[in-house]
């Protein structure tokens, strides 16, 4: 009989920081010790807590180890899994009191002020196995719609729940499913955005790494509501382990008679294909990624109309993206009032954010709308490391803003965002510490878009590069005063003019940061200075005399021998052949060399 | 890309078998171009006129479509890439990390922009879109092995591992 159960993170995250090793181990460990029908190893998707993997919780204690390496597990099963002693020195140290008591994940920081309802099995099951979804009551949602529920009914609850479209522009999915349901045609289609391109966003990856099944549960009951037989999930060739994870349930899906024809013996048919992105960012924007589907170049086309009355093939076309599916079977089974008991008035239920950048606790994190940016950031996030101060919280992506300490006590949802010139996106929350230069992270954003603008209409095409330019001019300390001018004009007609909403959004890093940051262009227009340090030709390295001691390493580390001076004697930087890369300063171990 | 050196075509039979194959599996499906192209790449390693001439010819559409397709997604490429494939992460998560930097220490000590080969094939340096790894900012992987919380200084020591 099993006793114990070693829950062992097995997301991209934990993969690339080595779990792989971490499982070959334990599970050596176990046979060495003959526990292998006492102790099971369940390879989970992510618990959210990225920068501290590998991560294992071993229950019944759940003690949650992080950073456990290979070398680790021989310990961790004599003393815990053989003698019942939790090996201290491995937990999370947030769950490790001042008085040496260990407490419950759930109270940590991190923790204690989410709720996970997208996220809901991610680290709870074995994401390749149907049956432990089932066990968490998988495919009854689908069972009870197609068994006892009318299509409208379906689209009827889910208006009533107020859930809105989780990949960035909040529609209601209620209203779109029931357009999808109304338009005419005698093939329709039901479609996944899984191409999360936003740079920092990490979310929808996770779900389908996983709970890949409660995305194939929501799309088939979508299939049912609008009339559709046939699906698509449209996921970046980028995520190869969510792309494996996804395949394989789909072929469970299919083998227990959950998706394929005469579904739960109802007569519904419903099947799913993947489709793999190519690297494009527009593909996330709708009709560019049924573009992409229908195998072509994935260019944008105008709206109306809209695809579901014309979507893929030309046919009425349901469109949601991964995080919006993984809330629908929890909806359908506990109620729409449950869950638009969550979140604001408007933006109803939770949201998942990536958190990342300049912050302690990097990893996902589920909070119902409403939370504040100050619980995220600091309760939740840990605050910024290394003692730096905050500047900034960019969330939307490419599409969104940065936002200033000034804001962070507004609760977040979807109208909240836009109204301080950000956007909710898909849910990438960077944190940027005082080490960034505002104006760099909008050129760095503009580098992003002028790449992947697909160059169909004008203002996106050449607008975003001249924005670009403009940003590039300033960065290089040849900005002018009318660049501001230049700057707004030019944001404003690329919103107004674009074709789709790459274009129409991608001024918002710039105008945010004019409206949030314009001292730090105004530093680097006016005084020639970039105050974070990050600009390279507004940068000098300068040779403190006093401090050197003319060791002459950073004269042999740079890459240019611009540094002059014989041993023992101060050595000075030749600031005309300087390339400013820093080396040197990385390389002095008297912290002689500095930025002016 | 002017560090590539074009080389000369060099697919095999059983290359061209393997299309072929993939072609006749596809050909009904709607929209199958881009898986085709997908797994072309996936023969070859790369897109030449060769492969595109192949699909195009096989898939019943012209040269200017598949050329079309195969410029517009990042994925593919024209030129093969290195031996070593370094992809660096330059996602928001990451640049704020430092990313860039890093990116300029692999050019530097490779003497090759991003997107380019070396001269002798065996290190190419690619500037990718976030890999979805933040939590181990700023990442970066050489072929098949990932790297977290890469330092300026680990560049050096990375490209070691790869010596033969």
């Amino acid at each position: 009989m099993i006793r114990s159960h070693i829950m062992l993170c097995s997301g991209t995250g934990c993969v690339a920081s080595g779990c792989h090793s971490v499982s070959d181990a334990i599970e050596a460990e176990i046979k060495a010790v003959g526990l292998e029908n006492e102790v099971k190893v369940v390879h989970t998707g992510c618990f959210g807590l990225c920068a501290l993997g590998p991560i294992m919780i071993i229950y019944p204690e759940g003690s949650f180890y992080a950073e456990v390496k290979p070398e680790d597990c021989k310990e961790i099963v004599d003393e815990h899994l053989l003698k019942g002693r939790i090996v201290r020195r491995l937990l999370y140290h947030e769950t490790v009191g001042d008085d040496d008591t260990i407490t419950c994940l759930s109270k940590t920081g991190f923790y204690s002020k989410q709720l996970r309802v997208a996220l809901r099995l991610c680290g709870v099951i074995d994401p390749e196995v149907i049956d432990e979804y089932i066990g968490f009551d998988g495919y009854q949602a689908l069972g009870k719609v197609l068994t006892e529920m009318k299509q409208e009914e379906v689209i009827d609850l889910l208006k009533k729940s107020g859930l809105r479209g989780r990949g960035g522009a909040g529609f209601p999915t209620g209203l779109k499913w029931e357009f999808a349901a109304k338009a005419k045609g005698d093939q329709k289609y039901v479609c996944c955005n899984a191409d999360e391109g936003d740079p920092g966003a990490f979310m929808d990856r996770s779900i389908l790494e996983g709970d890949p099944h409660a995305v194939i549960e929501a799309m088939t009951i979508a299939g049912y509501a609008v009339g559709a037989d046939q699906g698509y999930v449209y996921v970046r060739a980028e995520y190869p382990i969510a792309v494996k994870r996804l395949a394989l349930a789909i072929e469970q899906a299919k083998e227990y008679g959950l998706l394929g024809k005469n579904i739960f013996d109802t007569g519904f048919d419903f099947d799913l294909e993947i489709r793999l992105g190519a690297g494009a960012f527009v593909c996330g924007e709708e009709t560019a990624l049924l573009t992409s589907i229908e195998g072509n170049r994935g260019e944008p086309r105008p709206r109306p109309p809209f695809p579901a009355v014309k979507g893929l093939f030309g046919c009425p076309t349901v469109l949601n993206n991964v995080e919006t599916y993984a809330n629908i079977p929890q909806i359908i089974l506990k109620g729409p009032e449950w869950f638009s008991s969550m979140g604001t008035e408007t933006s109803k239920g939770t949201k998942v954010f990536a958190l990342g950048g300049n912050v302690t606790n990097i990893g996902l994190v589920e909070i119902p709308m409403g939370t504040t940016l100050r619980e995220i950031v600091e309760d939740i996030g840990g605050g910024i490391p290394n003692g730096k101060k905050f500047k900034a919280a960019q969330t939307g992506g490419p599409s969104g803003g940065c936002i200033p300490e000034a804001h962070f006590d507004v609760p977040i949802d979807f109208e909240n965002l836009s109204a301080i010139g950000s956007m909710m996106g898909s849910g990438g929350l960077i944190v940027m510490d005082e080490d960034s230069c505002m104006v760099d992270i909008a050129k760095f954003f503009l580098s992003f878009t002028v790449d992947e603008s697909c160059g169909k209409c004008t203002p996106c095409r050449v607008g975003t590069k001249r924005l670009y330019e403009l940003l590039d001019k300033i960065t290089s300390g040849k900005g002018e005063m009318s660049d501001f001018d230049q700057l707004d004009k030019l944001c404003h007609h690329i919103i107004t003019s674009s074709l789709c909403a790459l274009g129409q959004t991608a001024p918002n890093p710039v105008l945010s940061t004019l409206t949030f940051f314009k001292d730090e262009y105004l530093a680097h227009i006016v005084d020639k200075k970039c105050p974070a340090g990050v600009c390279k030709d507004l940068l000098e390295y300068f040779i403190i005399e006093e401090k050197c001691v003319g060791c002459t390493i950073c004269a042999r580390a740079c890459p240019v021998s611009c540094i002059d001076g014989k041993v023992k004697v101060p050595h000075v930087i030749d600031q005309s052949r300087c390339i400013k890369c820093g080396v040197c300063k990385e390389k002095c171990k008297f912290d002689a060399i500095i930025i002016q | 890309m002017t560090a590539s050196t074009t080389l000369a075509f060099n697919g095999t039979k059983e290359q061209e078998q393997k299309l072929k194959d993939v072609i006749v599996q596809h050909k009904t499906q709607k929209g199958a171009l881009m898986p085709v192209l997908q797994e072309a790449q996936e023969i070859y390693g790369y897109m030449p006129r060769e492969v595109q001439i192949m699909v195009a010819e096989g898939m019943g559409v012209t040269l200017a479509e598949v050329y079309g397709i195969v410029t517009f997604y990042s994925q593919f490429h024209l030129q093969p890439k290195g031996k070593y494939k370094v992809h660096i992460c330059i996602g928001t998560a990451c640049y704020v990390k430092g990313a860039g930097k890093i990116l300029e220490k692999f050019e530097r000590e490779l003497g090759i922009k991003d997107g380019e080969c070396t001269s002798d094939g065996k290190f190419s340096v690619d500037g990718l879109r976030c890999v979805g790894a933040c939590g181990l900012a700023p990442v970066l992987s050489v072929n098949e092995d990932v790297y977290g919380k890469v330092t300026e200084e680990q560049v050096a020591e990375i490209l070691a591992n790869y010596k033969d």
